[in-house]
């Protein structure tokens, strides 16, 4: 089915339907055998069970930035195909990529009191995912801001892709800010690479997070599609009432 | 060409009016500065180490408060949708509007800052080392602020939700600006790096700057 086809909302609620329950079945059957196998691998000579976190930590800072690419390429199909359900995808997206960067945050912060000794560090990469949840909620206000979704839906695509733009060079200059101030003391630069025990679980906690993600954007969408209806139906009902 | 050359001398003219609020944003510089001696202290070796951090912030939240001057007033008189109809392209029109901005708002500060470094204990390098990163990185601040503004005016929305959008967006000036300042007055890296940088951040925004803002206000007119 080609892309212009869900052009049509109730095409695409029914398709979300159809898929939906799957979608979630494969999600949690994964996030099981990862959770399985994450519990299931051994400790780290050096940090203990805490390694864990890192299963949980390093899927949720994936899918932080890579939400922000799924609204980007949705900014772009509001902005370029005017594609009607590409701001339903951006807006519906936002607040779960919000969510991703916060658990990421706070699960990076969880691992870093026992591990560095502190909650938090201005380290160059905390920062700049920091940063980037800054931005998401910057974003979330912004569509907050206006009633009319179709109205917020254009300038929130035009935010988006300015942020797309600008956070490599946030990347780059919040490293560069880094390595000015302090050495790169507390994540151990060139650490070996993952060993398969925990590469495996890694990958399939990674697997897992994307499933989670692609369920709950759709049913986001889906959401977002019939909070329109009600609103518009609402507003109709209130025209009719008025005259 | 003529029309923008207009635009420009109208727009200048109009904030160096009264009302225009061109000042403000020097007067509220000189307030943010005042007013670090008295959070931190009145320890003068502290103020020379911070005073190129503190002229910075004052700086970018000065250039932050003077942004929704941008196009509110065009907006409410009806001159933006005039400018928007024009035959001139949106871009430059943006283009020319914040280089008047920067020319009112931007330019005051980096007047003042000697006289502000003065208060801060700073020496003659480190002034003319701040003023000259504030010459290279104002320009950055004004035309990513610009989308802040274009997007503010377009959503009936402005003060705070501005505020919230565009300070992440700078952070990449603030970081390069406070770093050439501070290279040049204690080292050890050498001045050029990060001011080069900071030249190139400024150069970017120009680039994206007058795009992303044409494309807000011309979908206000949808």
């Amino acid at each position: 089915m080609a892309v212009i086809d869900l052009a049509n909302p109730t095409r695409f609620l029914k398709l979300v339907e159809r898929v939906l329950p799957w979608l979630a079945l494969a999600t949690a059957v994964t996030l099981a055998i990862g959770l399985q196998q994450s519990l299931a691998a051994p400790d780290d000579y050096q940090q203990g069970a805490t390694v864990k976190i890192m299963f949980i930590h390093v899927p949720n800072a994936w899918l932080a930035m890579f939400v922000w690419g799924v609204m980007s390429l949705s900014a772009l199909g509001t902005l370029v195909w005017r594609h009607p359900l590409a701001d339903v995808s951006a807006q519906a997206a936002a607040p779960l990529g919000a969510a991703f960067t916060f658990l990421a945050l706070v699960t990076g912060s969880l691992w870093g009191r026992p591990m560095w000794g502190t909650y938090w560090e201005w380290d160059a990469r905390m920062t700049s995912v920091l940063v980037l949840f800054v931005m998401y909620l910057g974003l979330i206000a912004l569509w907050r801001a206006v009633e009319d979704p179709a109205r917020a839906a254009r300038a929130a695509a035009i935010l988006t892709l300015v942020g797309a733009i600008n956070l490599p060079i946030i990347k780059f200059s919040v490293d560069w800010w880094n390595t000015l101030h302090q050495p790169a003391s507390v994540l151990r630069a060139g650490g070996p690479a993952l060993d398969n025990a925990f590469l495996i679980p890694l990958l399939t906690m990674g697997v897992a997070f994307s499933l989670l993600f692609v369920t709950l954007h759709l049913a986001a969408m889906r959401n977002e599609i019939l909070r329109r209806r009600i609103r518009s139906l609402r507003m109709m009902q209130a025209a009719q009432g008025a005259a | 060409m003529s029309a923008l050359a207009a635009l420009l001398r109208r727009d200048i003219r109009v904030a160096l009016r009264v009302g225009g609020g061109a000042l403000i944003g020097m007067l509220f510089f000189l307030t943010v500065v005042v007013l670090m001696p008295f959070a931190l202290g009145p320890d003068l070796a502290l103020l020379r180490r911070l005073g190129p951090a503190i002229l910075w912030l004052g700086a970018m939240l000065a250039s932050l408060l003077t942004l929704d001057r941008l196009f509110l007033a065009d907006s409410e008189d009806g001159s933006l949708d005039l400018l928007v109809m024009s035959r001139t392209p949106l871009e430059l029109t943006c283009a020319t509007k914040a280089v008047a901005h920067w020319l009112t708002a931007g330019v005051p500060l980096i007047v003042i800052t000697p006289a502000l470094g003065l208060l801060l204990n700073l020496d003659l390098l480190a002034t003319a080392a701040v003023a000259l990163t504030l010459i290279a990185g104002t320009p950055a601040l004004t035309f990513t602020g610009m989308i802040g503004a274009a997007l503010a005016v377009t959503l009936h929305r402005g003060g705070l939700l501005l505020a919230v959008i565009v300070v992440p967006l700078s952070i990449p000036v603030l970081i390069f600006g406070v770093a050439a300042s501070t290279a040049a007055i204690t080292g050890p890296l050498s001045f050029g790096t990060p001011f080069s940088i900071l030249c190139a951040l400024s150069l970017a925004s120009f680039v994206i700057g007058p795009f992303a803002a044409a494309a807000c206000l011309r979908q206000r007119m949808d």
